[in-house]
């Protein structure tokens, strides 16, 4: 697997390079397995490299929000954690939460990506679910026994985009809703006071 | 029997009686992930409040200076240890499961670690290539088809439900390296535990903290983080049980189109 992803990022090298393949619209072909797989591979192979970048934090943390937005349906995981207070949210506000939402995530799980200094990702299995495909991983981290991680993958958006991760079981969409909800409680439902804090949390 | 046990008695003697009692009250609805059975929930919080009060004042500082204090080759080596003590519980467990391999290896793991591991110091076991695989008996318990009960927090030991809690009082009281009334010494068992413990708060202090500190409610956190991991530890995962963000159309951007999800929020 790993072979395959260098394999496939060395070929695809300089002429789409910044670019990334799956930034580039292909809502005509139907997801395929070896798809799906591969974009977990990227997404993997994105964030090893910029964690080995030596960059600073906040600079990696930027990165990491730009590989969240290029492989994640971003919009429908923020719909999602927004929850039912979602559905009395304005146009506006819909997309000024996702815009805050993609910042808090990439900063909040950003931060944990240093414990993944020295470690690796390996895809095992995959399966068809209901949406597209269920890319079962594990992580091998320094002095930690390997843990499973594993990808949903979805082409409801129009293109390739993972949409849920799981770690150990724990579902990232489930627990923001929860996070995000409670949030939103504490701030007697003020969205617009959401998205100002969301975007305020460094 | 010590002053400490007899307290220990009384404290958890009702804790064990709700949870056994909740054992037999079939659970009310289809169980998902996205709804807690949390009826105790005013409680729980209470327990939670304290919780975080014995973290933030004894147990967060004693695990950060410890894993600062000790050198981390000698900290593996008492988690090496420490988990080798669960080996023959682990053992006992698979084999109230029925699943005599995993018993075999528990007990395989626990005989060459202690011989030629240094008395379960160092982990040879799995540098053969043996994996070491956790069980307890609220394993038991849900392998015996005994429903997961309602969530409860408990003191000292954090996010539980009914069943597990069941699990935690039986199987430090049945097994004799953890209590020993007469002869307190030689509850090693415990005390490992309680280091292992201390190491894990202490390396990961950063995740931890962020959901104890950090988040807008730690309880419910907290509470959705052990319930999902727990259920993934003895069930595993399935599509089934999947949340389908796609599948609700009152969430679906797509089918609104007044809104359009995919603006390059860079192209701005």
């Amino acid at each position: 697997m790993q072979n395959n992803s260098s394999n496939r990022r060395n070929f695809l090298g300089g002429a789409v390079a910044g670019l990334g393949l799956l930034a580039l619209p292909m809502p005509a072909l139907a997801l395929t397995e070896s798809a799906a797989r591969s974009l977990v591979d990227q997404v993997v192979a994105d964030i090893n490299q910029v964690i080995a970048s030596g960059k600073s934090e906040s600079a990696m943390l930027r990165d990491f929000e730009r590989i969240f937005t290029r492989y994640a349906d971003v919009p429908i995981m923020a719909r999602y954690a927004l929850g039912n207070d979602g559905r009395r949210a304005s146009a506006a506000q819909m997309r000024n939460f996702t815009k805050a939402f993609q910042g808090y995530i990439s900063r909040k799980y950003g931060r944990r990506f240093r414990e993944f200094i020295g470690g690796r990702v390996e895809v095992e299995a995959a399966r068809q679910i209901k949406n597209g495909y269920e890319i079962r991983s594990k992580a091998y981290l320094r002095g930690e026994a390997p843990f499973d991680v594993t990808f949903l993958v979805s082409d409801k958006s129009g293109k390739n985009l993972f949409y849920n991760i799981f770690i150990e079981g724990v579902n990232l969409l489930l627990t923001e809703r929860t996070e995000i909800g409670a949030m939103l409680d504490r701030r007697g439902g003020n969205i617009d006071q959401l998205i100002a804090d969301l975007n305020a949390t460094s | 029997m010590t002053l400490t046990h007899q307290f220990l008695k009384v404290l958890c003697a009702p804790l064990l009686l709700a949870a056994v009692a909740g054992c037999t009250v079939p659970e009310t609805a289809t169980r998902s992930n996205e709804t807690p059975f949390d009826p105790y929930e005013a409680n729980n919080r209470g327990v939670h409040k304290f919780n975080l009060a014995v973290d933030r004042a004894f147990f967060r500082p004693a695990a950060i200076g410890y894993t600062k204090l000790i050198p981390d080759p000698i900290e593996d080596s008492f988690n090496n240890f420490a988990e080798n003590l669960s080996e023959p519980g682990d053992a006992a467990n698979f084999l109230l499961q029925g699943d005599f391999r995993q018993s075999g290896i528990s007990l395989g793991r626990f005989l060459m670690n202690s011989t030629i591991g240094f008395f379960g110091l160092a982990n040879p076991a799995s540098d053969f290539g043996i994996p070491e695989t956790d069980t307890d008996f609220g394993a038991t318990l849900a392998k015996w088809g005994f429903s997961e009960g309602a969530y409860i927090e408990l003191p000292f030991f954090g996010p539980s439900t009914q069943r597990d809690a069941v699990g935690v009082f039986v199987d430090f009281f049945t097994n004799p390296l953890t209590f020993a009334p007469q002869r307190p010494l030689e509850n090693v068992g415990f005390y490992a535990e309680f280091v292992e413990r201390l190491s894990d708060r202490g390396r990961f202090s950063d995740t931890v903290d962020a959901i104890l500190y950090e988040s807008a409610d730690s309880y419910a956190v907290a509470r959705i983080l052990y319930l999902q991991n727990r259920r993934f530890e003895l069930e595993g995962n399935s599509g089934d049980s999947y949340v389908d963000p796609y599948g609700d159309v009152a969430l679906d951007p797509y089918a609104d189109v007044s809104l359009d999800p995919y603006e390059d929020p860079y192209a701005e």
